[in-house]
């Protein structure tokens, strides 16, 4: 996209960094980010839920920070890095919160967990060593009708409970 | 649930901006963070003409700590970059208190300062702490740079003094002075709701000053001596009438009164 003005009825073209893989796509301005991830480029992982932000289920990571695809324009992410839930998995193996969530029972029909889960990458990044309090209100952006959350907020504070003992571990090794 | 069409400038620099304000004016809207604008575009309860992004403006993504006893905050800053700001205890108090009420860590991450202060939500929580601390707004177009009190800036329901070509440059909180102390509530029907009624503190040893959101048409603060017991029982029963609650669909003048009452009480006792 070249900097600066884009028509209302101009297809622009953007590219971003997602998952690590370098895509571009085809938007018109008033495109939310949500819809390109999902109609343009494919990324059906990100589901859409209410579209003004109080669901929580189409919660990516923009340059690494948990956000709302559905505030953001398509626009606004071109030249930045976007993670989704695609991307948690190294190839077949699910990263260790998948394994939580799996564990716990974390998920039944699945719609809000995409979002859930790119919440919580960002989140244990900053809040390694969580109380169960702040674990909810961390997860009161998102809205679950399945699970009641409890088994949500088991997985949430095993998996950081996990990653505590294996630095330990290792400070432990290196010692 | 899609936004009706709009052209988009993404503004490199602030004088990018304003030359769009200029030209554009009312049917030009400014988008920094987006998460009030977005979702009102989503439901089509706006339709401007113009985007004005100023969200990668990097000359407007600036915090700083002033001399003269302010941290100004720029309008491209997060909230969440000031919450997770490690000095901002000593800072500014009040906000980092009232930063976990305002709707989720999520929305934080992108939702800017200055964007809520302009938005003039009477329900949210920093215009709350702007005019609990005394702070001001500062207004930049192509004519002049203005600064305007709080008190002056907030004019009612989603309405300021900002005027059409004018952007909310920055936002300046003033920071903790010694002495002072902080309280700050709210009642929500869940976490990260809007306030039915929020209330901060700022207790000296020989003042209180309160602000409620939530009520009025927009933040409302008061200035006491220190009371205490029932004559503080009774400067709150007096503000609680004094700021024309009304019966909505969720909850009744009479509670909003209540809360004033309770929420007043628990913040200043808090700040103590």
């Amino acid at each position: 996209m070249n900097d600066g003005l884009c028509r209302r009825d101009g297809r622009q073209r953007i590219a971003l960094t997602l998952n690590g893989r370098e895509r571009s796509g085809f938007c018109e301005p008033r495109d939310l980010l949500s819809d390109f991830l999902r109609h343009e480029l494919g990324a059906t992982g990100t589901h859409v839920g209410c579209e003004h932000g109080v669901c929580g289920a189409c919660t990516v990571q923009i340059d690494g920070v948990a956000a709302r695809s559905c505030l953001m324009l398509a626009v606004q992410a071109d030249g930045r890095r976007v993670d989704t839930v695609e991307g948690l998995a190294d190839g077949d193996a699910l990263s260790d919160l998948q394994q939580a969530f799996q564990r716990h029972h974390a998920l039944q029909c699945g719609f809000c967990t995409a979002g859930i889960l790119m919440s919580c990458a960002d989140w244990l990044r900053r809040v390694p060593d969580p109380s169960e309090d702040e674990v909810r209100e961390m997860l009161s952006g998102h809205l679950c009708r399945c699970t009641g959350y409890t088994p949500i907020v088991a997985a949430v504070l095993d998996v950081a409970a996990r990653r505590r003992h294996a630095v330990a571990a290792t400070e432990r090794a290196d010692a | 649930m899609k936004p009706a069409p709009f052209d988009y400038l993404r503004a490199n620099t602030t004088q990018d901006a304003l030359d769009a304000l200029a030209q554009h004016g009312e049917d030009a809207r400014v988008l920094a963070g987006g998460q009030s604008l977005m979702a009102v575009l989503n439901m089509r309860l706006a339709q401007p003409q113009l985007l004005v992004d100023i969200s990668r403006t990097g000359e407007l993504d600036t915090i700083r700590v002033e001399r003269d006893g302010f941290l100004a905050v720029g309008a491209a800053v997060t909230q969440g970059s000031v919450e997770w700001r490690a000095t901002l205890r000593d800072e500014v108090p009040l906000l980092a208190l009232a930063f976990p009420h305002i709707s989720h860590f999520q929305i934080r991450n992108r939702g800017t300062v200055c964007g809520s202060v302009a938005h003039a939500d009477p329900s949210a929580e920093l215009p709350l702490v702007l005019t609990a601390l005394g702070g001001d707004v500062t207004l930049r177009s192509h004519r002049r740079v203005r600064t305007v009190a709080a008190s002056d800036f907030f004019q009612g329901m989603l309405m300021t003094a900002r005027e059409p070509d004018e952007l909310v440059e920055s936002v300046r909180f003033p920071l903790k002075k010694p002495g002072e102390r902080f309280g700050f509530a709210e009642c929500s029907a869940r976490h990260g709701d809007f306030a039915m009624v929020a209330c901060a503190a700022v207790v000296t040893d020989d003042a209180i000053r309160i602000a409620v959101g939530g009520v009025a048409d927009r933040p409302v603060a008061e200035r006491w001596p220190r009371l205490a017991g029932d004559d503080l029982r009774g400067a709150l029963n007096d503000l609680s009438w004094k700021l024309g609650a009304q019966d909505d669909a969720h909850i009744s003048a009479t509670y909003r009164r209540h809360l004033v009452r309770q929420l007043g009480w628990r913040v200043i006792e808090e700040a103590k």
